[in-house]
Parts: structure tokens; sequence; C-alpha cells
């Protein structure tokens, strides 16, 4: 009997990291984060998640999420060649991406020491800094398998 | 990785004459009516002209500087147009010296939109010197506290690398008459920013050294310097652990009794000094499971000898209030003189601003909004906090 993967991992309860499947579960988590749904009340603007390539993933992955008073309205896995805008990008190799999960980074000292990249109005990320702290919280807690 | 940035740093008896070899032609002098009646203006202004140069004098720096004034501050330097700017005062003049540098060089940023990822391209048209007339350590911080009055906060993230002064004159004829309130708040501040960067998240090697160096200094002088206004060695002692201080904050960032502190200065005008000197204990006891051993550090650089973590935090507590006690500042809001309906119409503005403080979240211990609250009320009625 053959196993689908990501079916198993789904069964198991993990997710496997960067997939579709684990942004719709980060979407769950967040949606019942009622932290950061207070933290966000009037938070505007959506985010690129772009995850690059690097010695341990082959292919870059793109992530979407659409922020917006406190909820996620939706996610998708982007397509590659897509074109598709956001409010915000936050990007970094996939390494880093797994310490940022594993709370191995603080996500602010990430960006200043350029493990991340933003575009965006980082004044208004640091005017939200509980709300940003809380969708990293909210990641952390998402069942993860790494590539 | 992260990094260590410092100043130059020239201290000492005498230590102002360096100024006289700084290049510039044109050294607009950035301070505040105060220290201008002092005559420490002409004091500096003297030293500049030992050589030939023109020296233009901003002296309406307000305290909590806002943007309205850092505005004003600019608008001078684009007429002036300096190679050198001065800060002599304490932080207010050295932050909205900084703050206005920026715009100065960078005409096209607005303040609200300056974060440490901003690249500002500074020194294309002037260098920045702090003279400190306090125990601020900002003139070794890469931040600028400015007030933003329309959305009723304080902007603390208005920081960068390129803000750190290119030099810091420690000269303690310029601390010498500092009056003893301001003496011991500002010098209570000093002791607040070695606390919380050897505390919290963001701490490193180099800034632990320089916090608890200077916690043992300030520890030793405040009390002399507020006794004797006149004891020579011990403002001097105080100038220095105070950078030292603000190399740690500046370099490993603050805590939650800054986000408390700027919080009551919003809501209450409470001197920054005084407002996190009242947070400090009470920070300390929130805080002190999440970072046991640290606290214990400090206890014992101060001579507390008792070896579990937490009996030697709890002496900690102690021996700071003992000297809040000395230095005649009150332990709690209410002993401030904030009157119960005023706290209780401020509350949740306080725990909004602490909640949203940059400085707030590198805090060992991140309080959730109700632990804010909760901990305003202890600092409200000076109870223990046991939660």
């Amino acid at each position: 009997m053959s196993c689908d993967g990501p079916l198993l991992l789904t069964v198991m309860g993990l997710a496997k990291f960067p997939s579709e499947e684990w942004v719709k579960l980060y979407m769950e988590q967040l949606n019942a984060n009622k932290n950061y749904e207070e933290a966000a009340k009037t938070w505007e603007g959506d985010f690129l998640f772009i995850i690059q390539a690097d010695a341990e993933l082959k292919e870059p992955s793109t992530m979407y999420m659409d922020l917006w008073h406190g909820k996620c309205r939706s996610v998708a896995l982007v397509t590659p060649g897509e074109d598709k805008k956001a409010a915000f990008v936050y990007s970094g190799p996939y390494g880093n991406w797994k310490k940022l999960i594993n709370k191995q980074i603080d996500p602010i000292q990430g960006l200043l020491t350029g493990k991340f990249k933003l575009q965006g109005d980082m004044a208004k990320v640091l005017r939200a800094v509980r709300a940003a702290k809380e969708l990293v919280e909210t990641a952390t807690k998402v069942p993860t398998e790494f590539a | 990785m992260w990094w260590f940035i410092s100043p130059r740093i020239v201290f000492g008896e005498d230590s102002l004459e360096q100024l006289s070899s700084i290049e510039g032609k044109r050294v607009l002098i950035v301070t505040d009516p105060v220290v201008r009646k002092l005559g420490m203006v002409e004091i500096v202004a003297n030293e500049l002209r030992k050589e030939p140069r023109a020296v233009e004098v901003f002296d309406q720096v307000e305290a909590e500087p806002s943007f309205e004034n850092v505005e004003k501050v600019a608008g001078v330097a684009r007429s002036f147009l300096p190679d050198l700017i001065v800060a002599l005062g304490g932080g207010s003049c050295i932050d909205a010296a900084k703050a206005a540098w920026v715009l100065y060089e960078r005409p096209d940023l607005k303040l609200d939109a300056v974060s440490p990822l901003t690249k500002l391209g500074l020194r294309k048209k002037a260098r920045l010197v702090a003279i400190s007339t306090t125990f601020t350590g900002s003139d070794a911080t890469w931040v600028a506290v400015l007030t933003d009055k329309a959305h009723n906060m304080k902007l603390d993230y208005f920081a960068s690398r390129e803000l750190v002064p290119d030099l810091s004159i420690l000269d303690p004829r310029f601390v010498l008459k500092l009056p003893r309130e301001a003496t011991a708040h500002i010098g209570l501040d000093a002791l607040v920013h070695g606390i919380e960067p050897y505390v919290n998240q963001w701490r490193n090697d180099f800034s632990d050294a320089l916090a608890l160096h200077s916690i043992r200094i300030l520890f030793e002088y405040l009390p002399k310097a507020f006794d004797d206004p006149n004891d020579l060695v011990a403002r001097q002692k105080m100038q220095n652990a105070a950078t030292m201080s603000g190399l740690a904050a500046g370099n490993a960032q603050f805590g939650l009794a800054h986000g408390t502190g700027h919080a009551l200065g919003i809501a209450f005008h409470m001197s920054h000094g005084l407002s996190v000197a009242i947070s400090i204990p009470y920070v300390i006891q929130f805080s002190r499971h999440a970072a046991a051993e640290r606290y214990a550090d400090i206890a014992h650089v101060i001579g507390i000898k008792e070896e579990s973590f937490d009996e030697a935090t709890d002496r900690l507590v102690e021996r700071t209030k003992d000297l809040m006690v000395h230095l005649k500042t009150p332990l709690s809001l209410r002993e401030a003189g904030i009157s119960q309906s005023g706290f209780e119409q401020n509350i949740d503005g306080l725990v909004e601003n602490t909640g949203r403080a940059t400085v707030t979240f590198v805090n060992p211990r991140v309080p959730d909004v109700e632990e804010i609250r909760k901990l305003f009320v202890c600092m409200y009625e000076g109870k223990p906090v046991d939660f």
C-alpha cells in the first residue's frame, strides 16, 4: 500500500512547511487567536511571505495572507510566475524561516540583521509590534514538518 | 550577529577642550533655555571660537520634544547650513538634535516614517557632537525618543545605527549645576538603563559588561552626588556610568520599565526619569522568574550576599527602593501625587501605550494586556507584584 506524503503528514497533524496545507492551518490558528485579534484589531494590510531557496530547500515558495482588522480573510500558496502583489513582503531564506518558527530568531532582530527583508511600511509594522509578535507566535504553534 | 556601536568618547576634567580641534566651520548648537541661562552655551561657544567658525544657537528645545519642536530645529539648520551640530543639554536636547539632523540631511523623510531599517545616509552635510549636561545616556544611543502629539504617544522606534553621535564629551563641569531632584530622577533613569539591558532578550556580552559596571558605579555614587552637589568625583563617576549604561541599553534595548515609563509620561506629563524609576521595582518583581540568574548577578555586583536567586532579587528590590527613598523619590504613583480618579481615567491609555511600545517586547517576561493593567494597579497602590 502506498502512502501519500502530504496526506500522511496531515493525518499525523503535521503540515509540511512551506505548503498550502501549512498556510491553511496557520490561518485557522490565527483566526482562533484572541490575543492576535485584539492586537491587530485596526490592522489593514496583506502579506506575501517569500521563502527563498537555499541549501535545504531547492524551490522557493510564496505564501499569501490577507490580514484585516484582527482576522485572516484568505490565504494562498502563490503559483510560481503569478504576479501577486501585497502591501508587505517579508522574505528570507528557508533556513531562517525554520529558525523563526523554532523561535531561534527574533523577528524584529531578524529584520535588523538582514536575515529577513521587509518591503512595505516598517514604521507601520513597528506601531503594531504586538500584532507582529502574535503573528510569529501563532506560526510557532502550527504543527510543522520541515523539508 | 548583532552590533555594538559607540561614539568616540572623551571624558574627564577639561574634556571640553577637545571641541576646539573638531572640524566644522559652521556650528549649530542645539540646546534649551535652562542650559543657556546657566551659561553653558557661552562656555561651549567660546571653545568653538578658538578656531574661526560661525556659531548659531537654537535654545528652544522642549522637554520630551515633539515633532513640531524638532521641525523648528531642522528649520534653523536648513537656513544656517551647519557642518557641525553640537547637542548641548540633557536627553531632550540630544534627541531633538539627532532627529533634526535627520530632517536636515534628509528633507524627504517624515519623522514617523523613520525606522531602524531606513538607510539615512547621514554625514554628507554635518556631524554630531553630544555634550551631556545631565546623566541621560542619550549621547551613546541609537535612538531619539520623540513625542507624537497627534497620536498621543511616544515614538520609540526612531532609531538607526547612524544616529549615534560622532563624539560624546563628558566634562563634569556641565553636570555640577544639575539640581538635586534632577540628579535623583535622571540618575535613577541611568540605573534602569543598566538593569534593563542586562536582563532583556537582546542582551549581549558587550552590553552585559557595561551594564554591570555602570550599575555598580551608580549605586555607589548616585547617593553621593545627591547628598553633595559639589562632589566633582561623584559627578564625574555618574556621568561616565550614565554613558556606559546608555551604551548598554542602546545596544541591547531597554525594557518594560521604559514601556510603562513612556506611557506615564504621556498620561501625566511625568518626567521620564521619575516614571521609569517608579516602574523599575515593580518590573523587577514581574520579570524575576524569567531572568532569575540575571537579577541575582546584579544583586551580587552591588554587594548583596544572598545566594538564592529569589532572595537575591528580593534584596535587589529592597536596595533599589532604599536608594529611591534616600533620593526622596516616590515609590508609587499615588505617592507621586496622582489622584485615584486621574489614575482610573488614564488606565486604559496607560495599558494601550505600554502594550504597543517596542521595548515591552524585549522584556524577559512579556506581559499580556491584563498583566499590564495589574502591573499599573500595583504601581499605583504600592503593592508588590505577585502574579
